[in-house]
């Protein structure tokens, strides 16, 4: 079990600093990925590459796993760099799923990169890394 | 109560993938916009949802202020055997709301 990751970071990340987004995109991983390393592949983050309104920015999450008893995918987290906060979903499943998919629907504050990482039941964890253009953002937007 | 959606297929062979979709309506006020009064809108949000099928956990997740207004998640299950799918959401100011589906397998 994780928690969210310490404002800090987001801070850095709304600053600008650099090296912030290398930084947190590792701090993120490392509440869910711990001491473990963090490999790219088998997770496939599917994501409209330019988006108009950043309210709604629908997302699918696949990866490759025979979703067997031995060998199935433990739990999906996605992430994104310039939100005010940087976690947005973490969900869990099991063999009973089947499939390893997931769709949802996000908001995103910027044009960023969003992260999905997936963990799998042998303890190893993928990810997979999409750059998203959005022209009108969401969550800090005043009414 | 919140209204919510749930889509589940009412018949399924054994053994089967079959896809289901969830969806509620709440605003998921994300804590970090501005009101008219200049003062910042408290966070109001879904922040757990579980999907059980005859009360084994199947699914669940959880939700940050980067979901969309009325969230809604599309996900998988293998139908085993005749029975109900229950949805379970629950969030900030003592939210809470449920709904459930029948499924029948053949």
């Amino acid at each position: 079990m994780w928690s969210p990751i310490s404002r800090p970071c987001a801070t850095d990340l709304a600053r600008g600093a650099a090296g912030a987004h290398d930084r947190c995109e590792k701090r993120a991983g490392k509440r869910v990925v711990g001491e473990g390393e963090l490999r790219q592949g088998k997770v496939k983050l599917d994501l409209p590459p330019l988006v108009e309104n950043g309210n709604v920015v629908s997302l699918t999450v696949s990866v490759d796993s025979p979703m067997t008893d031995t060998d199935y995918v433990k739990a999906i987290h996605i992430f994104n760099e310039r939100n005010p906060q940087p976690n947005v979903i973490g969900a869990y499943l099991g063999p009973r799923a089947g499939r390893a998919s997931l769709s949802t629907r996000i908001r995103l504050a910027d044009t960023q990169n969003v992260i999905a990482i997936a963990e799998l039941s042998d303890g190893s964890f993928w990810s997979e890394s999409v750059n998203v253009i959005v022209t009108l953002a969401a969550c800090v937007e005043n009414l | 109560m919140a209204r919510a959606l749930v889509n589940v297929p009412a018949k399924a062979k054994r053994g089967e993938i079959v896809e289901i979709k969830a969806l509620i309506q709440h605003d998921m006020e994300t804590g970090f916009r501005v009101g008219t009064s200049g003062n910042i809108i408290p966070r109001d949000i879904i922040t757990d949802f579980v999907c059980k099928y005859n009360g084994q956990e199947i699914f669940r997740a959880e939700l940050f202020p980067a979901i969309s207004a009325n969230p809604f998640f599309a996900f998988s299950t293998i139908a085993t055997e005749s029975g109900t799918l229950t949805f379970e959401w629950s969030g900030d100011k003592g939210f809470s709301a449920t709904e459930s589906a029948d499924i029948t397998v053949e």
